[in-house]
């Protein structure tokens, strides 16, 4: 399904380029060439410069010294719309869509086809049905709001409006990070159909599993210079992950904290109910992780919604430490000892124009005024365990990357020490340097008797890192896995499709 | 596994925000028709009819400004100042007589046109929120009115006044011109470039950006055209009047009526969502509860009373709806069988 990683013509190729913002060099002279019709994967860690080389050649930054070439030809963008004109196409990682507006008029914003003064209608919904059938969804009605799609659909129409500018290069940014498996493989259809067009494709992801199924090519960067490109196949997991640290983990996932054993129960579950969950019975003991898998829209977030009280459950027991309780409100559920590390950090998590402290200090003022005082004198060394690289503490969290935003959140709940912690996708968009350091922050807290509950869309870890795995299905528990489980036995439980095969 | 349709939460279809706010307008008339009738009047004559449209012709043309500029992700507070200074520019020109009528109404469109072109360039290019910018303009020209003029100013010849006065089959002139403004409206934003580019702007203005929309020009032609409905509107008052006025905007209070007729029309503050059609929904709203009141010769304090309570919980409706998209996958308080 993919050509060989020499059959094409070069497409685009950047040399030399040099970005610096402020004064501070980004990109220090970084080379790139792109095939027509390859998968080009883009790794490295946060802040290595992925994103950056991706947005000179989108034409958002101007790079300060280097040049691009298109077809051959030199050129140079001064604008994002010059470059979607030359034919380069970007799909950020933040959508580039209006939610209130419906799929077609999203595609077609800033070119809609005209007859005369007007706007032809009947042309951008003709045009955006004919659109959505090359790339293989032919279901997706043009005329719904974005508002209404799933995250994969989103990045179907966003995909789209790349193909509709006649892309012959598509940057896609972290595009699976939001995805569910299934999901992924409906990606990686519509990405080989794009390939087989000729169209080149550069692919930035975390998700290392995924570079290596989808990529012919692989250019690492490490702290804004190139480490170097490889044929997919002449590298293996562990050697990239060795080039994009520069050093070898001794592992993914750290173990366990000798002496870590699961204790008395902290959060039980018994027939527990809301209107996204349903009959969802569960133990959690003290010390241990517990991994909760299941497909996107399976009801994860939501069952972790329910045990906090931000959709309270409205049937069934729930008791936290042997006692019985039921939240009403998250602020019931943080005063009983419970915390939950939302999915989304930038609109849940925290409050990006406050500084750091103002952030980790954030639940124990809100919740347990009297104890901020001692907080805030216990905070810089909270931090500095948690390894934050901030200029200080008064700098505010817009500015951090993904991975210590995130430990500002972690340090934000562990300030108010939880008898439970809930974590919803912990790693989500964070460099892998960056997710050890939360591994090894769960490792730790199980140790000191903490209960972790942990939902994640990364097979892998959800293995790697849980005690036990329970996977949902369709709101509801659909069964238990050890932790020596396959990933084909949570997908197949994830799925159904072990009861489809049975019946 | 390969359908991604499977992962689509339940579609239902629900009446959309415009059909609620007519059939609250239709709620209005019942109700007005029911309360008129009990003090012994009638409400359903075409005396009513002509009485309400005429309600609701000034406001309809501030309110269609209005939406345009909050869908484009702004606000207009200096509408009423626009107003008087329209009315003022008109009269002093049209004091010359009939031959003043052209030359003064484009002078007066002219003026409007420059303070909504200021608008929106200062919420552009000095990037000052549009409540702050229009806000200050909005002050400068009032002390402008305030200094240069006492009293009425000028006055409209008998060829104009007959725009204030003239009805056609019951329907008042000036109404008709503030529908055909709704049309040109409607059509501007649903089928135009520069309308979808103001939803665009309104909604997201770095998306827009990035998918190569000017982002300035969408906000500065609505400011533009915002401010040449206000001078409609103050042309029209002149009409009905006869003298221009420094006060007449203000007293009318076009600003925050028109943002609560453009919000009760069920346009989001926010911007990026709506549309005329509601906004003439909202405003036939308060022109029906205007009207019944009047007759009713209600405590003017309870009409400003009845307002606030309708925007209250008009808007107390769409804030719950957008929270009830989400439909629950599982019911009931008991176990499932």
């Amino acid at each position: 399904m993919n050509p060989p990683a020499d059959s094409g013509a070069v497409v685009l190729r950047a040399t030399g380029i040099v970005q610096s913002f402020l004064g501070t060099a980004v990109l220090h002279g970084v080379d790139l060439e792109l095939r027509k019709g390859e998968v080009h994967g883009l790794v490295g860690e946060n802040g290595a410069g992925k994103s950056t080389l991706m947005k000179v050649l989108a034409g958002v930054h101007q790079p300060d010294h280097g040049s691009l070439e298109l077809d051959g030809e030199p050129i140079a963008f001064t604008s994002p719309l010059q470059a979607q004109r030359a034919g380069i196409a970007t799909v950020y990682q933040e959508f580039t869509l209006l939610v209130d507006r419906t799929i077609a008029e999203n595609i077609w914003l800033g070119r809609e086809p005209r007859r005369g003064p007007l706007v032809d209608r009947a042309r951008m919904l003709r045009d955006t049905r004919e659109l959505l059938e090359t790339i293989g969804v032919p279901d997706l009605d043009p005329s719904l709001p974005v508002r209404q799609l799933s995250v994969a659909e989103q990045q179907v129409v966003e995909i789209a409006k790349a193909v509709s500018l006649d892309a012959t290069v598509i940057s896609m940014d972290e595009p699976t990070a939001a995805l569910a498996d299934h999901e992924v493989a409906l990606l990686a259809r519509i990405i080989a159909g794009l390939t087989d067009r000729g169209i080149a494709i550069l692919y930035v992801s975390h998700r290392l599993r995924e570079v290596f199924d989808l990529c012919t090519t692989i250019t690492v960067l490490k702290d804004g210079a190139l480490v170097g490109t490889w044929p997919a196949e002449e590298l293996d997991e562990r050697t990239l992950v060795r080039q994009m640290v520069g050093r070898e983990l001794s592992a993914f996932f750290p173990d366990a904290t000798p002496g870590t054993e699961p204790g008395e129960p902290m959060l039980e579950l018994e027939g527990a109910g809301n209107d996204f969950v349903d009959d969802v019975s569960l133990t959690v003991r003290a010390g241990e992780i517990v991994g909760i898998a299941g497909l996107q829209g399976a009801g994860r977030t939501e069952l972790l919604h329910g045990i906090f009280g931000a959709d309270p459950f409205s049937r069934g027991t729930m008791r936290v430490a042997g006692r019985r309780f039921r939240p009403r409100s998250p602020r019931h559920a943080v005063r009983a000892g419970l915390a939950l590390i939302t999915e989304d950090r930038k609109t849940q998590g925290l409050s990006l124009n406050l500084t750091v402290l103002q952030n980790a200090l954030g639940v124990v003022r809100a919740v347990f005024p009297s104890r901020t005082r001692a907080a805030r004198d216990a905070m810089p060394s909270a931090l500095a365990e948690l390894e934050l690289v901030a200029r200080g503490l008064d700098q505010e969290v817009q500015f951090l990357s993904g991975g210590n935003q995130q430990k500002v959140v972690l340090a934000r709940w562990l300030a108010v020490a939880p008898g439970v912690v809930l974590l919803d996708e912990p790693t989500r968009g964070i460099d892998v340097g960056a997710k050890f350091g939360v591994y090894e922050v769960m490792r730790r807290l199980a140790a000191s008797g903490v209960a972790i509950l942990m939902v994640s869309s990364e097979l892998p870890e959800v293995l790697g890192m849980s005690d036990r795995i329970l996977v949902m299905r369709d709101g509801r528990l659909a069964g238990e896995l050890p932790s020596t489980s396959s990933e084909e036995d949570v997908l197949a439980l994830a799925t159904g499709a072990d009861e489809e095969a049975a019946a | 596994m390969t359908a991604i349709t499977g992962t689509r939460p339940v579609r239902r279809t629900r009446i959309s925000t415009t059909a609620i706010v007519y059939i609250v307008l239709l709620g209005a008339i019942a109700l007005s028709a029911v309360l008129v009738a009990a003090a012994g009047k009638s409400f359903f004559s075409a005396g009513t009819l002509t009485s309400v449209l005429t309600l609701m012709s000034i406001l309809g043309f501030v309110a269609i400004g209005q939406t345009l500029v909050i869908i484009s992700g702004s606000l207009d507070l200096s509408v009423p100042y626009v107003v008087s200074t329209a009315s003022i520019v008109g009269a002093g020109i049209m004091a010359q007589g009939a031959a003043g009528i052209v030359p003064g109404v484009a002078a007066a469109l002219l003026v409007s046109a420059a303070i909504g072109a200021v608008n929106g360039l200062i919420v552009t290019k000095l990037r000052v929120h549009g409540f702050i910018a229009t806000l200050g303009v909005g002050l400068i020209i009032s002390g402008w009115l305030g200094t240069s003029f006492q009293g009425s100013f000028g006055s409209a010849p008998a060829e104009f006044r007959l725009l204030g006065a003239t009805t056609i089959a019951g329907v008042p002139l000036s109404t008709i011109i503030m529908l055909v403004c709704a049309g040109l409206a409607a059509l501007l934003l649903h089928r135009t470039s520069l309308g979808l580019h103001i939803y665009a702007v309104g909604g997201n203005a770095h998306v827009a950006r990035l998918s190569g929309v000017r982002t300035h020009v969408p906000v500065v032609v609505s400011h533009i055209l915002c401010s040449m409905l206000a001078g409609l509107a103050g042309l029209l008052l002149l009409a009905r009047t006869s003298v221009g006025s420094p006060t007449i905007g203000s007293q009318g209070g076009y600003d925050l009526m028109s943002i609560a007729a453009v919000v009760l029309g069920g346009t989001l503050l926010a911007g990026g969502s709506g549309g005329v059609l509601g906004t003439i929904g909202g405003v036939a709203i308060f022109a029906v509860l205007d009207h019944t009141m009047g007759v009713l010769e209600v405590n003017p304090f309870f009409k400003d009373f009845l307002r606030g309570a309708v925007i209250i919980v008009a808007v107390a409706l769409y804030a719950w709806r957008s929270v009830q998209r989400r439909p629950p996958r599982f019911h009931g308080k008991g176990k499932e069988a």
